[in-house]
């Protein structure tokens, strides 16, 4: 088995006439903490959504575990309107064009930029529901009740997950009662109740002071172990990102700019240059 | 371990409470007399409750603006009145006088009922393939166009020999027919009435309390997110159609065997209106809710407010009581719920004993702070 976990290939996204990912190509590799990184408008998310199968990329490819998961190339309408790289490369590739729960079925998760809680259901509900892609029952066995065990099961597991992030006290509270940064510690924590094998996290930051980014590193790195887990973060507070990833790949404008390990996108003048356009607002 | 407590002294108080209700009705039915208003309104409202119920499933925890029910009602009282016609009844001359029917078998009550949920469950589940995948308006104008479609098909004089057309189905097995299990007696109808939808609306509230409840609720909350997480939606919106419509289709038999007859043209949009409005005054996503403001509706409409029809209640010399006075004040009432009840009377809460309790708790409380006299301000 090889090491590669994801692996996007040629991704292009466009909308209308808006290239928001160009010609995208990357990996990540089992175990490690991978971030993107780009200014805003940069096409980070919608990278993430053409994974997730939110978005059905214009062309280009996604493996998962050296599997292709998602493939499509420019056709009917956008044939004419492409305005990407290598429109004839994947034409013989069927298109495969998954939901996204689909995805998450094969072991991948993830969070949301601005934070999708479900809004009526309590702390617990809302990672125990998490669970229930995983469970073994049927309509008919949930209803009467003949899922018990598993019920019990899905229990326990939801109140370890909440124990661990320290948010068991808040557990019968309204989701969106919990201040922001716990808001997103919240989700993390939704997202590891599907089981994932790869976690991809869109700003976990956002909205944290430095104490707070310093802490959910550290949990990053600590959840990332106990769950043997493979990570690839979009983040906007460098700190957190030099400081805990282990490669980095920065877009702009879509496009790939510079990519390699924290040190190395510290010196790229590239990276300096599509900073210092934004770096007024940081 | 207080917590489980708590909770088993509830499903306590729920089943005495229950098995009260049951007495009650079944002393009331034995002693009183049976064309009473009284049950009349009992039995159409726990009907109108179950559809109401079915109709909350969709629209209040799944988050489906569904305008359906009526066509999947439609579907269910005549399954349940064309199988439950005896044969002979059906080869005479007195209901299929126009056409040769085609149907030549004749089921008891129990499989007609449960059959006219398979079937309107099984019309939900093919319409539900391209309908579902519409969102918010478009769905609700889609299910309103399938339901008055289904109409239109059920009076079409081509599915005469199965429908009658748009004639009036009757003789078939109404209330009257329901026997005591293994005897020749009379079962108490109202009672009958409030077991099955009792039975239904408890199996739709077990669905919602279940891991496949929450995932609806999670789709109705945010599908984007619920997507995330694994939740087929496809899949689960189809669940909840399917589930919905089958209790619709039940509801619509017990309608049909309240009736005595049926027929297609009283399956109207208006009906599912009718069932929305108790939705929403019930509040969306309240259980209870809907089932209170079913009997409600209920009551307004067929006995409290029917004096206002009645032009010899006239007092003063005022000719405003006439024959349709009734739908005036009617409406405004609804306008007013609306207006100041805009979550309906119950929210998306349920009755909890838990609640009741508190309430009690805090009377208390302040009778104890009045006896003292001080006023703590
Ligand atoms: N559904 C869509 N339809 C049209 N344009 C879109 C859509 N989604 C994203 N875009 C465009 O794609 C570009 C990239 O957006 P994206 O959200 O991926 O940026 P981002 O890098 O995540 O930025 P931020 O740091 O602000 O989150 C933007 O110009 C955006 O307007
Ligand atoms: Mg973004």
């Amino acid at each position: 088995m090889s090491d590669s976990v994801l692996r996007m290939e040629d991704v292009t996204m466009q909308f209308g006439g808006v290239v928001a990912v160009n010609n995208l190509s990357l990996e990540v590799n089992r175990g490690e903490i991978v971030a993107l990184i780009g200014p805003n408008g940069a096409g980070k998310t919608t990278a993430f959504n053409c994974i997730t199968g939110v978005y059905e990329p214009t062309n280009g490819q996604v493996f998962y575990e050296d599997k292709l998961i998602v493939a499509n190339h420019p056709s009917g309408k956008m044939k004419k309107a492409y305005q990407g790289m290598n429109s004839e490369k994947y034409i013989h590739v069927k298109p495969i064009d998954p939901t996204p729960d689909q995805i998450t079925k094969l072991g991948i998760a993830r969070t949301f930029q601005n934070i999708r809680l479900w809004k009526s259901m309590t702390v617990f509900e809302n990672v125990l529901t998490a669970k229930h892609m995983r469970a073994r029952q049927n309509v008919f066995s949930a209803t009467f009740r003949l899922n018990a065990a598993e019920e019990h099961r899905m229990h326990e597991e939801t109140l370890a997950l909440l124990e661990e992030q320290n948010l068991l006290q808040f557990k019968d509270d309204l989701a969106t009662s919990l201040p922001y940064g716990l808001q997103r510690r919240l989700e993390i924590a939704r997202a590891l109740a599907t089981e994932p094998k790869l976690l991809l996290l869109d700003e976990p930051a956002a909205g944290m002071n430095p104490q707070e980014t310093e802490d959910l590193g550290q949990f990053i790195v600590q959840i990332k172990e106990k769950y043997d887990l493979t990570i690839f973060m979009i983040e906007h507070h460098m700190d957190l990102v030099m400081r805990f990833s282990d490669r980095i790949y920065v877009i702009d404008f879509g496009k790939l700019i510079a990519k390699g390990t924290p040190a190395e996108i510290q010196a790229n003048p590239k990276v300096i240059e599509a900073y210092l356009g934004v770096a007024d607002d940081e | 371990m207080d917590l489980r407590k708590d909770k088993k002294k509830d499903m306590l108080c729920t089943a005495v409470a229950l098995a009260a209700m049951f007495i009650v009705l079944l002393v009331m039915e034995l002693t009183m007399k049976s064309t009473s208003i009284l049950f009349t309104v009992m039995k159409k409202g726990v009907i109108y409750a179950l559809v109401a119920v079915s109709m909350n499933l969709l629209n209040g925890f799944t988050g489906l603006f569904s305008l359906g029910q009526a066509g999947f009602m439609l579907i269910g009282a005549y399954t349940y009145s064309i199988l439950s016609m005896p044969v002979s009844v059906k080869m005479g001359e007195s209901v299929y006088k126009y056409y040769d029917c085609a149907i030549g078998i004749e089921l008891g009550i129990f499989p007609s009922l449960i059959l006219a949920g398979v079937i309107a469950a099984v019309f939900a589940a093919l319409i539900g393939l391209p309908v579902l995948r519409l969102k918010s308006d478009y769905l609700a104008i889609a299910t309103l166009g399938f339901a008055e479609i289904l109409r239109a098909l059920f009076q079409w004089d081509a599915m005469g020999p199965v429908t009658n057309g748009a004639n009036v189905l009757r003789q078939y097995k109404d209330l009257t027919k329901v026997k005591i299990p293994f005897t020749n007696i009379q079962f108490p109808p109202t009672l009958f009435c409030f077991l099955v939808s009792g039975i239904c609306i408890a199996i739709i509230v077990l669905l919602i309390n279940s891991s496949y409840g929450r995932a609806f609720k999670a789709i109705r909350d945010d599908e984007i997110a619920a997507e995330a997480m694994g939740i087929n939606l496809f899949k689960h919106k189809e669940m909840s159609f399917v589930i919905s419509s089958f209790f619709a289709g039940i509801s619509g038999a017990m309608l049909a065997m309240f009736q005595y007859t049926v027929q297609a043209a009283q399956f109207k949009t208006a009906m599912t209106y009718e069932i929305l409005l108790i939705v929403v005054i019930g509040g969306i996503g309240s259980v209870t809710g809907s089932c209170i403001a079913s009997f409600l509706f209920i009551a307004c409409n067929e006995w409290w407010l029917r004096f206002l029809d009645e032009s010899s209640n006239n007092i003063l010399g005022l000719n405003i009581l006439r024959s349709g006075f009734r739908k005036v004040v009617f409406s405004i009432i609804i306008m007013i719920i609306v207006l100041f009840f805009s979550k309906g009377i119950m929210g998306d809460r349920e009755f909890s004993w838990a609640r009741i309790r508190a309430f009690f708790a805090r009377f208390k409380k302040k009778a104890a702070a009045s006896e003292g006299g001080e006023p703590n301000v």
